[in-house]
């Protein structure tokens, strides 16, 4: 379902804009076509494999590699005692191969290269590794004593010097003006990305001591850059490093930082003279690969008899595992629904990382703010029910609104999150259905996310270059990248309209440093928004010259032409036109003839946070709306979602079929994030690495999905659209905890709501 | 071993180690790459071919036991001059493709669905599907895209 909010919306005279376009490679991947990194072979290449350590927390007392090495086959071993140091992460506190001790399961300690990957899977086997064990610790509440054990000796605390803090207004006024205040605690567990395609690179040395790196990466240019440093350590560094990305086997941010592995393949591929692949098996991608992190957050919100916020106060505390990557970092985002979901006046957050001998956590869409949502926006409803207000009402008295700035300085621009209220109000019927206790029952749960892009670089920029031939097709380089998304698709559409040619008449080009210019990744929901403006206002210099060219030869003025269905013409008179390729053609072959080739750098006009960690640092915000009906079975525990809605503002669809792709995926994810997964660790180590004991959504699970998208045509977004990538996954679990309380009284703190928890909880 | 059997209609001889995987064989042997690991160990589907018709795990299976029989993958799905079977146009129209690497499986154990039952309902298509996991979709635009050709009734099994 579609609602456009204005009636003047300027949609109604899009071509490419709003169509259900199927996205730009299906045809290739439908036919088996699409080369993904384990499809990928380059002539004498070799294959990699890591050892990793056998124990959470030990010093490597030796490590012997002369019976790998003698091994036929074997071309490479290498530790950390053969190489040069390189670290990498955030805080550069991830050496990629480990040196002195190990501080996790996961830690690379060795590896090979060999002809083949049976070979290289019995040379790791062929390496002994003397270890002493030293006293590990797995709690971040332990790990934050002062007699803990260390886990960098090389730093005063296990506590990360990372000080999440952030102070709106004056909280402790908001707790005096309040009439009712509520006080939980919440926990959210280590969850995994589960990309079908497990992680994995090929690093290739060419004759002139430059690099590539196939990868199917998020993050090229960033990647480029960290790969720079290896370079430099081999004394290379002034030679070039080109990343290739490669068809992406699903990402979800797992791929948003630069890993061991691929500096490691890219040590052996130096050290052999040869291409290197390196791809994980399904257990070493549960087991190896960087989480979502692991959460407890106490949260107090109060309100007054009205039902007017006055108050949010969080606290939370942050598994950090034995690295820092980028879920250290996830409370920068996790600020953004404390101090910005509805009108919230004074708001206080802290949040500490602790360092353990735990697995450690990276990006995951949502990057934080579906941990922070869960705890609000369950706790929304405890204190809904105390003040005696139904809990939609309740949202809708405190929603944000179009134009406000928030007070971590948030500048709202378009704001339909009443609207996303009232769609699933009615959606589920919640009038009739709410409040029976019977073993049915109704929740939601509501988000605010980045939709115009998150300044958290000092660039959020993205370039596009457009080239026309001869013939008005359109040739697209875009730094932005595809991993599924449609990324491809939405840009197409874009310049499509706006130069108006087909969207078949464009070839899209993402995936490669050497040929397109710079984007800083695929996250935070940015690309439809920061690398649609950037195609946009590129596809808008073409169209510029264009009419240049079209004016003398169709003898108009310049104004009075446009451009529409691969032809130039007048808009004055609509029986003077001229194909777009003869135009192009005029242009070109002559004396002193011109091509058209654009390029736009497009950079969203936004802050980084300051020192308060306050500013606006996206140019758009999302805001929706999550509902779900379920049904608990008392005997069994067993929830079943028997309906799901989720309502999206998302400014404008550029391509509503893929918008719904991302909706109904993200609801899959979240349900999975609500109802099932959870990695198991005992004492540092993973117990459930494979998919039999590791549950995903299927099938069977997946409920009837109501979408429904909200259009408010946001002035900043390419045609009025906002990101959305993350959002249908921010508010699923809030909503579906909040069903179980309207449908047994039972209130659940923690993810996964499993069927034991019920059960627990029905005992008290 | 030496085995005989066909592959995408043609008749094949070839030799293979007794350990290999039919997974293995397709893709490093014969370069048909549609077929994807993604698990090893037959939980997620991503390597479904069909072996006389009928949807297999070809990372479980070995190499020489498709001696004698009949294998389809990705590559031969598609009829003369390259025309795309129902299902897999309706993948692309109904949006049933995000990342792609599950896609090839998928489209392979909904041909052995539609082959055993050429119009099955919701239900029969969620519980027909259930050995095939996607990470992107929500599985609803597969089923959709499913339900598509079902509703057509112009796929029969015979590849059209």
């Amino acid at each position: 379902m579609v609602k456009v909010l204005e009636p003047e919306i300027k949609s109604a005279a899009l071509q490419a804009v709003g169509t259900r376009h199927p996205k730009l490679d299906a045809l290739e991947k439908v036919q088996g076509k699409a080369v993904y990194i384990h499809d990928l072979k380059v002539p004498r290449m070799l294959y990699g494999k890591i050892l990793w350590s056998e124990h959470a927390h030990a010093r490597i007392l030796k490590i012997d590699t002369s019976r790998a090495e003698k091994l036929p086959g074997v071309r490479a071993v290498i530790t950390g005692y053969n190489t040069p140091e390189i670290r990498t992460g955030f805080f550069k506190d991830n050496p990629v191969l480990k040196k002195g001790k190990v501080r996790q399961y996961r830690d690379e300690v060795a590896a090979v290269a060999a002809e083949t990957p049976e070979i290289a899977e019995e040379a790791v086997r062929l390496i002994d590794v003397e270890y002493e064990p030293l006293p590990a610790v797995f709690d971040p509440f332990e790990a934050m004593r002062e007699d803990a054990p260390l886990i960098h000796e090389d730093k005063e605390s296990n506590i990360l010097k990372l000080p999440w803090k952030l102070v709106c207004g004056d909280p402790d006024e908001g707790y005096r003006q309040a009439d009712f205040i509520a006080e939980e605690s919440y926990s959210l567990p280590w969850v995994t990305h589960c990309c079908l395609g497990t992680s994995g690179c090929l690093a290739e040395f060419h004759a002139n001591g430059n690099l590539t790196v196939h990868s199917p990466t998020q993050i090229r240019y960033l990647a480029q850059r960290d790969f720079m440093e290896v370079m430099a350590a081999l004394g290379l560094k002034d030679k070039r490093v080109q990343v290739v990305t490669t068809a992406i086997g699903g990402a979800f941010g797992s791929k948003l930082d630069t890993y061991p592995f691929e500096f490691i393949t890219i040590l052996l591929a130096y050290y052999t003279g040869r291409p290197v692949r390196l791809i994980f098996s399904r257990e070493e991608e549960f087991f190896a690969t960087a989480t979502r992190q692991k959460v407890e957050a106490k949260i107090s919100q109060g309100c007054t008899k009205e039902g007017l916020l006055t108050f949010r106060d969080v606290d939370m505390v942050l598994d950090n595992g034995a690295y820092t990557s980028w879920g250290a970092t996830t409370p920068s985002v996790m600020m953004m629904p404390i101090s910005s979901l509805y009108k919230v006046p004074n708001v206080n957050y802290r949040a500490r990382c602790v360092y353990t001998n735990n697995i450690y956590a990276t990006a995951m869409r949502g990057y934080g703010n579906p941990q922070a949502t869960f705890a609000i926006e369950s706790q929304m409803d405890t204190l809904a029910e105390m003040v005696g207000i139904d809990p939609l009402e309740f949202r809708m008295i405190n929603a944000n609104t179009p134009g406000e700035v928030t007070p971590q300085g948030f500048r709202v621009g378009s704001c339909g999150l009443k609207e996303c209220l009232k769609a699933v109000r009615e959606s589920l019927n919640w009038d009739e259905k709410r409040g029976k206790k019977d073993g049915r029952g109704v929740g939601i749960g509501s988000l605010i996310h980045v939709g115009g892009g998150a300044r958290i670089y000092k660039s959020d920029g993205c370039g596009t270059i457009i080239k026309l031939d001869d013939f008005g097709k359109v040739t697209v380089m875009s730094g932005a990248t595809d991993m599924g998304q449609g990324a491809d698709t939405v840009v197409a559409q874009i310049v499509a309209e706006e130069l108006g040619v087909r969207i078949d008449d464009i070839a899209v080009i993402m995936g490669n440093t050497d040929q397109e210019t710079w984007d800083v990744g695929a996250h935070a929901s940015r690309t439809t928004f920061v690398a649609g403006n950037s195609a946009l206002l590129a596809a808008r210099k073409a169209k510029e010259e264009i009419l240049d060219l079209a004016a003398p030869l169709l003898n108009e003025p310049r104004e009075a032409l446009d451009i529409k269905d691969r032809h130039v013409f007048s808009k004055e008179k609509p029986d003077v036109s001229m194909q777009l390729g003869r135009v192009l053609r005029a242009a070109h072959f002559k004396t002193g003839g011109t091509q058209i080739v654009t390029a736009h750098f497009y950079d969203p006009p936004t802050q980084m946070l300051d020192r308060e960690m306050k500013g606006n640092f996206s140019a758009a915000y999302t805001y929706g709306v999550h509902g779900a009906e379920v049904e608990v079975e008392r005997d069994t525990g067993q929830v079943n979602v028997l309906k799901y809605v989720i309502a999206m503002d998302v400014g404008k669809a550029i391509n509503p079929m893929l918008l719904e792709g991302q909706l109904e995926g993200g609801v899959a994810m979240g349900l999975g994030y609500s109802l099932m997964e959870e990695m198991h660790l005992d004492r540092g180590k993973v117990l459930n690495p494979n998919f039999l004991d590791y549950k995903i959504l299927t099938f069977p699970d997946m409920p009837e999905v109501d979408s429904i998208i909200i259009e408010t045509d946001d002035q900043a977004g390419p045609f009025g659209a906002k990101g959305i990538g993350e959002p249908p996954l921010v508010g699923t679990a809030p909503a579906i905890a909040n069903a179980i309380y309207d449908a047994t009284g039972i209130r659940i703190r923690s993810l996964p709501i499993t069927m034991e928890k019920i059960l627990a909880a029905e005992d008290e | 071993m030496k085995i005989s059997f066909h592959l995408n209609g043609e008749a094949v001889t070839t030799e293979v180690p007794d350990h290999i995987t039919l997974l293995e064989m397709l893709r490093d042997e014969f370069e048909l790459i549609g077929a994807k690991e993604g698990c090893g160990q037959g939980e997620c589907g991503s390597c479904t071919v069909l072996v006389d018709q009928e949807a297999v795990n070809s990372c479980l299976m070995l190499a020489v036991y498709a001696n004698g029989k009949s294998v389809v993958t990705i590559e031969g799905l598609a009829g003369a001059q390259g025309k795309l079977d129902p299902l897999q146009e309706a993948f692309v129209k109904h949006g049933a493709v995000q990342c792609g690497y599950c896609t090839p499986g998928m489209i392979m154990s909904a041909k052995a669905l539609l082959i055993e039952n050429p119009r099955p309902n919701r239900e029969q298509i969620k519980q027909g599907m259930a050995g095939n996991m996607c990470r992107c979709t929500g599985y609803i635009k597969i089923i959709e895209a499913i339900e598509a050709v079902s509703e057509g009734g112009d796929s029969n099994g015979q590849g059209s």
